[in-house]
């Protein structure tokens, strides 16, 4: 039976269909899951998608970290749930405390849309344990507020405890410090990305498909778990 | 105090500042006929707005007209002009809809939300048929690049575009970026959406069954967007109130998605009877059309509508034109699922009328009538204008200057030059500082997008069906000669999406012109509008709805006539798209069509001298037609590799786009007939440039030759520069420098 993962949708969330697609693609089986409803549904693990939920009002992800569905996800990623937040997800996941650090408007003042090369840090977190370390991808980058920022103490720290997942290449489009594309948690089950790794699944409509490792890593992850 | 039918009647000779509305004299004794009185203020801010040009067409109607007349017979029409959108049958029971609308004026005065709502607006027109939104593009103009006031339209604009685009997900595939001085202080900001559903759910504007229940749902109705109207809040009822309110109206983009998602669901769940969305005119327009076109009859309770403020007076509730709102017809037995499904969004819904059979349109406010109107005389007996035209007394002066004494390069080395200077000439130039601000991956089904010749959107992921789409107008054509303008129009439109691989159906259309009280400008445009009509009749697309911008005009200065066409392309299977651009060295390039000495309205007569005059280049709609099938079943072969429209610029343009998309050179030579610049640089069309592997050659050729298209092998490609052979050689990382710097030299912070 495969794993059965988890892709909320929010009120503004919009790469829903493109997460579960992933999935799909990947050999998973993509459950939806309600912002509104607290049941997760059992899932094996849980996707916070992309978009713009609320609005982006207030601040990204601020409004969303109090949706009921939330209260079992950061219960469960307490507990070990794997959990990966994509843009708006990650967003999302540094309001809830789940993941240090603040994400800021981009430098430019501009949304910024490209295909981003990355650079693996670190392969053995439970979303990343199907590419090697120091491997080299190309996926898209969407966002306006990606501009990742932490005081250097906890730079640091994830550098340190090697918990910088991916790193931008060739270009910083947002600003981020220490060129910082996504980090994961102490444990390595949530991991929180800015670019858009379910949008390099297939040839026909992606740059690449280096994307995909994403989501077989966390089927590999709880075949071995 | 509020005017009601009975103050109306009982007080017929009440001065009213029609004028102020917008309505002309005629205008105003016609509504009092229909009435058998004088309007009430609220039937009068109803008929100015509904018979403003914008919403009732009345100068271009009689033009029109043409295209319903002369249009093709086609099976695939499914929707034809007159509703929302048109809707087009693809295939496997899917259907699709798509429409390109203007924004122009809104954009100038206030760039970002003018531009975000005209996004707005026209993917509400497409969720309103029954469809869900699959893409977006924006076809622009602005004046020269470096005139300060680009600078403070263009970045708005488009940042409003992004805004509202990005925010409901949906991916922006392609458009026009196009500079020319007679936009300064005209921008045309022109939206396009595309969508997909299933032939069974398609549904229309009407109000039908009596006792259904007309619901407005979505954004509260608030003040903002209310033009002429605010004239009778200020001068008439309540000097002390609120003042002029903003004309530009305001978008939110999470409502708009939330909105897009609530009215899916309604729609499946077979729970809409007819469906509208509240654009221009607001109420007005949707509850005089869906009774107009229903039963004939709705009576609605205005005092229950959802304020965002509450001061409203109710001729500013009939007229707002607030945003993100719809309006369906619900039966009572399925309101009550209606209601929780719009509130499962999160979405605000109330009932504010009900279909009867009356015949009129009927509006109370707190138990007072204030409208009683037909229906149909509102919303589609507007008047009707045969404006005069005439030709232009410049347009022979015009036609007779021709770029023929312009001074030409004479060696290889001014050839390079020329092309070093064309592809970093702003409508040129790499539009990428302006198309990375959009988002082109949301959905996942994005198989083109800018800069290829035509975005393509994949509608069914298990068997790969898709749509192509472009957007094209050369204002200069146009306005050289209006007629063959807009069948260049339509022929490049049309080839780009045929050079993808996709077979044209259907056209949509946004015509941006100057003042139709000039004759000189009617006259334009009558011309256009016959000369599409005749194009589309003699490729058998039939146009399937559009839109009309008039007054695009600063003095007497009136912008390049700009008849923008769309064309729509179905292709069977996504995989066997035809990129733009060549993937290996060695691969054989193929001019297909006759170049001939032609550049009257080129790129580089406009860019090198700053010259406009002589006659455009010679359209052949035939051979268009040829050349679209021999690509489009060269690409369903699998037997081309890649294909690239020649337009603007000319073949070293093409050529320079291919290897800068690509990253390896190409090496071509001149063929022994004709003149290197005229190779390099003439606008002739009917043309494409194709790529072939060895091992398809002459399959490819040999169609080509079945089907009488001239076909000249070019050269390979190969190397790191554009190279034509006994001439130049210019280094891609040169040509991309050129490129690449023009745009953002002026606006990167």
């Amino acid at each position: 039976m495969s794993a059965r993962i988890g892709v909320v949708t929010f009120p503004g969330t919009l790469d829903d269909r493109d997460a579960a697609r992933a999935v799909r693609i990947a050999g998973g089986e993509p459950v939806e899951l309600w912002h509104g409803d607290d049941d997760i549904k059992g899932v094996d693990a849980v996707i916070l998608p992309g978009g713009f939920s609320y609005g982006d009002y207030l601040r990204c992800g601020a409004i969303s970290r109090f949706a009921p569905v939330m209260n079992s996800i950061i219960d469960g990623a307490k507990g070990g749930l794997p959990v990966l937040g994509i843009c708006n997800g990650f967003q999302i996941l540094v309001e809830s405390h789940l993941l240090p650090g603040a994400l800021m408007r981009n430098e430019s003042r501009h949304f910024i849309c490209r295909d981003q090369k990355l650079r693996i840090e670190n392969a053995d977190s439970m979303w990343t344990r199907d590419y090697f370390t120091n491997q080299e991808i190309v996926v898209p980058l969407k966002n306006g507020e990606g501009n990742y920022f932490a005081d250097p103490s906890t730079l640091d720290m994830l550098e340190g405890e090697g918990r910088v997942v991916a790193r931008y290449l060739d270009v910083n489009p947002n600003g981020s410090a220490r060129d910082i594309a996504g980090i994961r948690n102490e444990r390595g089950n949530v991991v929180g990305l800015m670019p858009h790794p379910e949008h390099a699944v297939e040839s026909l409509t992606g740059p690449t498909t280096e994307g995909l490792p994403f989501f077989t890593s966390v089927l590999t992850s709880l075949v071995s778990a | 105090m509020t005017d009601t039918v009975a103050a109306a009647q009982a007080h017929p000779e009440a001065p009213q500042p029609f004028a102020e509305l917008g309505l002309k004299p005629d205008e105003y004794e016609r509504i009092r006929e229909i009435l058998g009185r004088r309007p009430t203020s609220s039937e009068l801010a109803m008929y100015s707005v509904m018979w403003s040009e914008h919403c009732s067409y009345k100068s271009s109607k009689v033009h029109l007209r043409q295209f319903g007349e002369k249009a093709p017979k086609t099976d695939a029409l499914l929707v034809g002009i007159g509703e929302n959108a048109g809707v087009v049958d693809i295939g496997d029971g899917w259907a699709v809809t798509f429409k390109v609308e203007s924004h122009n004026h809104p954009s100038y005065v206030e760039p970002y939300q003018g531009a975000a709502t005209g996004v707005g607006g026209i993917v509400r027109d497409i969720i309103s048929m029954g469809a869900r939104p699959l893409a977006v593009m924006d076809p622009l103009r602005f004046g020269p690049l470096d005139a300060p006031d680009t600078r403070r339209v263009l970045p708005g604009i488009v940042s409003g575009i992004g805004g509202y685009g990005n925010c409901l997900g949906l991916p922006n595939i392609g458009g026009e970026v196009v500079f020319d001085p007679t936009y300064l202080g005209n921008p045309l900001v022109n939206a396009l959406c595309v969508g997909s559903m299933r032939h069974e759910d398609i549904h229309l504007a009407s109000a039908k069954g009596v006792g259904n229940l007309v619901v407005l749902y979505g954004a509260r109705t608030g003040g903002d967007g209310i033009g002429g109207v605010s004239v009778l809040a200020s001068e008439t009822f309540d000097a002390d109130g609120p003042a002029k309110r903003p004309s530009v109206q305001v978008g939110d983009p999470f409502m708009e998605k939330l909105l897009i998602e609530a009215t899916l669901e309604v729609l499946h769940a077979g729970l809409v009877e007819g469906i509208q969305d509240l654009g221009g005119a607001g109420i007005s327009c949707a509850t005089s059309e869906l009774a107009s076109n229903g039963d004939g009859g709705m009576h609605v309770w205005l005092d229950r509508v959802l304020l965002r403020d509450k001061t409203l007076s109710p001729e500013e509730i009939l007229m707002s034109e607030s945003q993100e709102r719809m309006c369906a017809i619900v039966t009572p037995a399925k309101l009550d699922e209606f209601m929780s499904l719009i509130k499962k969004w999160d979405v605000e819904a109330v009932v504010i009328g009900e279909v009867n059979a009356s015949g009129r349109l009927t509006v109370d406010w707190h138990g007072e009538q204030i409208v009683d109107v037909p229906p149909r005389s509102v919303a589609h007996d507007g008047p009707i204008y045969e404006r005069p035209f005439h030709r232009p007394s410049w347009q022979d002066a015009l036609q007779a200057d021709t770029p023929d004494s312009l001074p030409r390069p004479t060696d290889g080395e001014q050839l390079r030059a020329t092309l070093i200077n064309l592809i970093g000439a702003p409508n040129l130039a790499s539009k990428a500082w302006i198309t990375d601000q959009y988002d082109r991956y949301v959905l996942g089904n994005t198989v083109l997008a800018q800069p290829e010749d035509a975005g393509m959107i994949r509608v069914d992921e298990t068997t790969g069906r898709g749509v192509a789409i472009s957007t094209d107008c050369n204002g200069r054509y146009a306005k050289l000669d209006p007629y063959n303008g807009a069948r260049l129009a339509l022929a490049e439109s049309y080839r780009n999406v045929s050079v993808a691989g996709a077979k044209p159906l259907a056209v949509t259309n946004c015509l941006n012109f100057g003042s139709p009280e000039d004759p000189e400008v009617m006259w334009q445009f009558s011309e256009a509008c016959r000369g599409l009509a005749d194009g589309c009749l003699e490729l058998g697309v039939p146009v399937t709805g559009g839109n009309v911008s008039f007054y695009n005009q600063t003095g007497d200065t009136a912008i390049l006539p700009t008849p923008v066409v769309g064309v729509l392309a179905v292709i069977d299977n996504v995989d066997k798209r035809t990129p733009m651009a060549w993937s290996a060295e060695g691969q054989v390039v193929y001019v297909l069509g006759d170049t001939r000495d032609e550049f009257a309205g080129s790129e580089w007569a406009h860019h090198v001298h700053g010259h406009l005059g002589g006659l455009p280049p010679v359209v052949d709609l035939q051979r268009e037609r040829v050349l679209s099938e021999v690509l489009v079943t060269a690409s369903s072969a699998g037997i081309v590799a890649a294909a690239h429209d020649i337009s603007d610029g000319g073949i070293a343009i093409t050529l320079t786009e291919m290897a800068m998309k690509s990253g390896i050179g190409v090496k071509a030579a001149v063929p022994a007939d004709l003149d290197p610049f005229v190779f390099c640089f003439a606008e002739s069309t009917g043309r494409a440039i194709a790529v072939v592997t060895p091992a398809h050659e002459a399959a490819f050729v040999a169609s080509c030759a079945a089907a009488g298209l001239p076909a000249t092998r070019l050269g390979e490609t190969g190397g790191d520069a554009v190279e034509i052979t006994g001439q130049f050689s210019a280094p891609i990382v040169e040509l991309r420098r050129s490129h690449e710097a023009t745009i953002p030299a002026i606006f990167a912070n």
